[in-house]
């Protein structure tokens, strides 16, 4: 295969496409409009726009729940990552993401779904009133903003390495299109999007993962391959620890193996995890779309099981990328290779370069399709949340309120065109960043640790005080903030180097530190403090809730595998036996 | 090809204006028998798969999964309640 030459232009495309291919793209986006046209038919009122109506069955907002999350972070992050550190990556997965999620739908889906809260801020509202509301909102609003910036700065990449056009040409575009999809057809049409989104990254990426593994000659032959690169370039991880999840020093950044394990089961998988899946709205909001408290507590329960194997399609592709493709080789073994989308080759463009190693033209098209199905589902999430959370949470609460229904509806949309044009600005800050997932775990650990910190203390404890929740959600994100400065890397160069922890693990202990923090305070300022009236509490906080609101009566008459808690157990089950597995 | 959205349209008065698994089966299908005809009729590009025929493979396969959707919607089909979502859970 001939390798490019070192002296590649920025004009030229990254990948070979052709007629098919981009009959096969055009495809998509005909079928993406389409769904956008036909919605918006159906909207009739800003519950169907920003809720979906609640009629969504369980199968497809558990898939759009775990789709809204497969944009940015999931197949260019988690390959990238899988090509760096090899399969600690997992962790992400197995130790983050599914027991969290499994957490979201058995305990704390009732009391968002059964409270009728429209947003995660507005259970914040119910909870502890303005001040910690008004933070919670207005700190989602902006993380939203910038997530959505980050979206479409991979989007427009993936658009400049196929046609060749300019970034900012690209961004627009691509902006264009998302934009058209959310305002038509509001939150039902970008769930049906993320779930179409879903099954084309799969028939994109499984023959993919299908083809490089026999390239490699199977699992035994990759093994043997990161063994040789990892023993002619001792700077990479040792192949040991490429190989195996645990104890994942590399990917901690920890030396220690006890530090280590104790960094990602709380770090990465207590705080941040728990803290991202069950406070985030994006997320959030895809339960609360269905049609009854028992599909909305298994929507993430159902997500939890395609999600248990999306590290196969886009981890082991990372890893492969690494020995099969010269140029993410070469970047491994330390050198500076010209290329890719930015200039130089980063661990980012694996699967790129991958796809155009390995696919011909046609499944070439179906990966772009879906890599940029992928982007704009991921944005579109974000958006579509921020919209919600915008006009019902800050606008109507706080800027004019009492208006009729329309009124709202059309400030989300408004919302919308603003939210897409500053994404497009905050898409230039993300260019500063080499490696897009420890940007995104730095504003995970701001906003969404000391969240889970409140949420959780507020649930389970009735003497938790309005006051502590404001108190605790602002010192918990700023301690997460002084971590970060204080660690080696995870601003960047603008961090001080005071603490010797740089990677994933400052991440984790920023996080870390925003949940201690962010508990200590709650407790002190609510014994100082005067509680709400627990009869206000009803809905909000476990004890004061009657047992029959937080299930669902039907659901006993269901047989078990439509049932949220076996089916809890059962993708529990399932995650133990592959965290021993590999 | 646009089978996708047309097929949708048609159940309309059926399984609401948009019955997912419609959308999902459609253009898996549509996007399987691309794949197959550049399986059967193009250049397989042996080099870069390592021998497979890759396009006719995962064209035959979306083919299966695309028609399953269309059939499971066509057997099992969603009613909604005439005027759209009727929502008691509106303020």
């Amino acid at each position: 295969m001939a390798s490019w030459a070192p002296t590649v232009l920025a004009s030229d495309t990254l990948i070979d496409a052709n007629a098919v291919d981009y009959l096969i793209v055009g495809l998509y986006f005909a079928v993406v409009l389409g769904i956008g046209l036909m919605a918006r038919r159906q909207v009739s009122d800003s519950v169907d726009f920003f809720l979906s109506g609640r009629s969504l069955p369980a199968w497809v907002t558990g898939l759009a729940f775990i789709a809204a999350n497969l944009g940015a972070v999931e197949i260019m992050g988690m390959s990238a990552s899988g090509a760096e550190f090899g399969l600690p990556t997992v962790h992400y997965f197995w130790v983050g993401a599914i027991p969290a999620m499994l957490f979201l739908g058995v305990v704390m889906m009732p009391f968002y779904y059964g409270s009728k809260v429209r947003s995660v801020p507005e259970f914040m509202y119910r909870r502890f009133g303005t001040g910690a509301h008004l933070v919670n909102s207005i700190s989602f609003a902006v993380a939203q903003l910038l997530i959505a910036g980050i979206n479409l700065y991979l989007l427009g990449t993936i658009i400049q390495a196929l046609l060749g056009w300019p970034l900012l040409v690209a961004l627009l575009v691509a902006a264009v299109v998302v934009l058209s999809y959310i305002t038509l057809g509001g939150l039902s049409a970008a769930i049906y999007n993320e779930v179409l989104q879903f099954f084309v990254i799969v028939a994109a990426l499984l023959p993919l993962t299908l083809i490089g593994l026999d390239r490699v000659g199977g699992w035994g032959g990759l093994t043997d391959k990161i063994t040789e690169a990892a023993g002619d370039n001792p700077e990479t991880a040792p192949a040991a620890q490429q190989l195996n999840s645990w104890p994942g020093n590399a990917l901690s950044g920890f030396d220690s193996d006890l530090l280590s394990v104790v960094g990602i089961v709380f770090g990465l998988g207590f705080v941040l995890s728990f803290g991202y899946w069950t406070t985030n709205f994006v997320e959030v909001q895809r339960a609360m779309a269905t049609d009854s408290i028992s599909s909305a507590r298994k929507t993430p329960i159902i997500g939890a099981f395609p999600k248990m194997f999306v590290p196969f399609i886009t981890i082991l592709p990372g890893m492969i990328a690494a020995v099969l493709v010269s140029e993410i080789a070469d970047t491994k073994a330390g050198e500076q290779v010209a290329g890719g989308t930015g200039g130089t080759v980063t661990y980012n463009d694996s699967l790129l370069y991958l796809m155009r190693d390995l696919l011909p033209n046609g499944l070439l098209g179906v990966a772009i399709a879906g890599l940029l199905a992928a982007f704009m589902a991921g944005m579109a999430a974000n958006i579509s949340a921020f919209n919600t959370v915008f006009s019902y949470d800050l606008w109507q609460r706080y800027a004019v309120k009492d208006r009729d229904d329309d009124y709202y509806l059309k400030i989300g949309r408004l919302a919308t065109v603003g939210a897409t044009v500053i994404a497009v600005g905050t898409a230039y800050l993300a260019t500063n960043f080499s490696n897009i997932m420890d940007y995104l775990q730095t504003l995970f650990g701001f906003f969404n640790a000391p969240l889970f910190a409140t949420f959780i203390l507020g649930m389970f404890w009735k003497r938790m005080t309005a006051t502590a929740g404001w108190v605790g959600l602002v010192s918990g994100t700023l301690s997460a903030v002084a971590v970060a400065f204080l660690s080696e890397d995870a601003f960047g160069s603008l961090s001080l180097g005071v603490i010797p922890v740089g990677g994933q693990g400052a991440a984790f202990l920023a996080a870390g530190a925003a949940f201690v923090v962010d508990i200590v305070l709650s407790v002190v300022v609510s014994l100082v403090t005067r509680p709400k009236p627990v009869e206000e509490l009803k809905g909000l906080v476990y004890s004061e809730t009657p047992r029959e609101d937080l299930v669902d009566a039907d659901e006993a008459s269901y047989p078990w595998y439509r049932r949220t808690l076996p089916l809890a157990g059962v993708a529990l089950a399932m995650v133990v036996v592959l965290n021993v597995l590999f | 090809m646009p089978t996708a959205p047309a097929r949708a349209t048609q159940r309309r008065h059926r399984a609401g204006a948009l019955d997912i698994r419609n959308i999902i089966g459609g253009l898996l299908a549509a996007y399987g028998v691309i794949l197959t005809l550049m399986g059967l009729l193009g250049d397989p590009e042996t080099d870069k798969t390592g021998g497979v025929n890759a396009n006719l493979w995962a064209g035959l396969a979306m083919l299966v999964v695309g028609l399953v959707f269309v059939a499971w919607a066509v057997l099992r089909p969603t009613y909604v309640p005439d005027g759209g979502a009727e929502d008691p859970s509106a303020d």
